[in-house]
């Protein structure tokens, strides 16, 4: 039970570094919310249950506060990227098709 | 009481929520706390309208763990793809924003759908109009509707149509 608690912390955390590289390297607010929604989700969710695991009166509170985790983080994100698109952030340039900024425009007209 | 279902609803998730946070199942405790959760929810089940999509059928003994099987997995995949992506030094994104077609009605069903999708491999619900999702994806592999629904949300919808309206 230790050892797959000690485990399961390590892969949490490797998650979470990677998606703070992400939030680095990707080169707009989109494509960072991406690397950053996903990667947090299954850091933190592996990072709990390994701390349920090595702790077991923590397990069931641990399992709870994944599905909070769970069904809050990706609401978050969402509002983030619909805020900014509707306040007009731009796309990264490698991006091929914005049919959401199309049909705002199509409204306009 | 005309929204019973919902109000069976609402005690289900309150119950769950209150027993697996207290973890107790000492008599007095279940008596007081048992009380008390019926007590909100006669207060509050008006409140939960947004319960009413959800389907009370046989089927979903079978469903439900199915989604969350099918949701983990992808989420797993989610979280390699991006992996892979970040640590690559060329940063393989193709990016944009496409428009995804649902046959979802109500609004807990689609919410449910749109958080599917922002945590599944490359994709990230911007805004939900009426029946269109609008997402953003990290390689656009389809550029109309059709294809992006069939690569996007088909393999939660299938599901969450047993589930909730």
């Amino acid at each position: 039970m230790a050892i797959a608690g000690n485990i399961l912390i390590l892969i949490g955390s490797l998650f979470l570094f990677l998606g703070s590289l992400g939030i680095f390297r990707m080169p707009d607010v989109y494509n960072r919310l991406q690397a950053g929604t996903k990667a947090t989700t299954l850091g933190a969710m592996s990072l709990i249950l390994g701390i349920g695991f090595l702790n077991n009166e923590f397990l069931v509170k641990s399992i709870v506060l994944i599905i909070f985790i769970v069904l809050t983080n990706p609401v978050s994100s969402s509002t983030i990227a619909r805020a900014s698109h509707k306040s007009g952030v731009p796309l990264t340039d490698k991006s091929i098709i914005d049919v959401c900024r199309d049909d705002i425009r199509k409204e306009e007209v | 009481m005309k929204n019973f279902k919902g109000f069976i609803v609402f005690l289900i998730v309150v119950a769950l929520t209150w027993l697996l946070l207290t973890g107790t199942f000492n008599k007095d405790d279940l008596l007081i706390g048992g009380s008390a959760l019926i007590l909100i929810a006669i207060l509050f089940y008006r409140y939960s309208d947004l319960y009413r999509a959800v389907k009370i059928t046989p089927k979903i003994v079978f469903y439900y763990p199915l989604y969350l099987v099918v949701f983990l997995i992808e989420l797993l995949k989610a979280n390699i793809d991006v992996a892979l992506r970040v640590v690559n030094p060329a940063l393989p994104i193709n990016p944009g924003i496409v428009a995804v077609k649902t046959s979802l009605k109500d609004p807990l069903s689609k919410l449910i759908l749109a958080n599917s999708i922002t945590l599944t491999p490359g994709t990230l619900t911007v805004d939900v109009k009426d029946d269109t999702l609008f997402i953003h994806w990290i390689d656009v592999k389809g550029k109309d509707i059709e294809s992006a629904t069939k690569a996007i949300s088909s393999k939660f919808e299938k599901i969450l149509k047993e589930i909730v309206k």
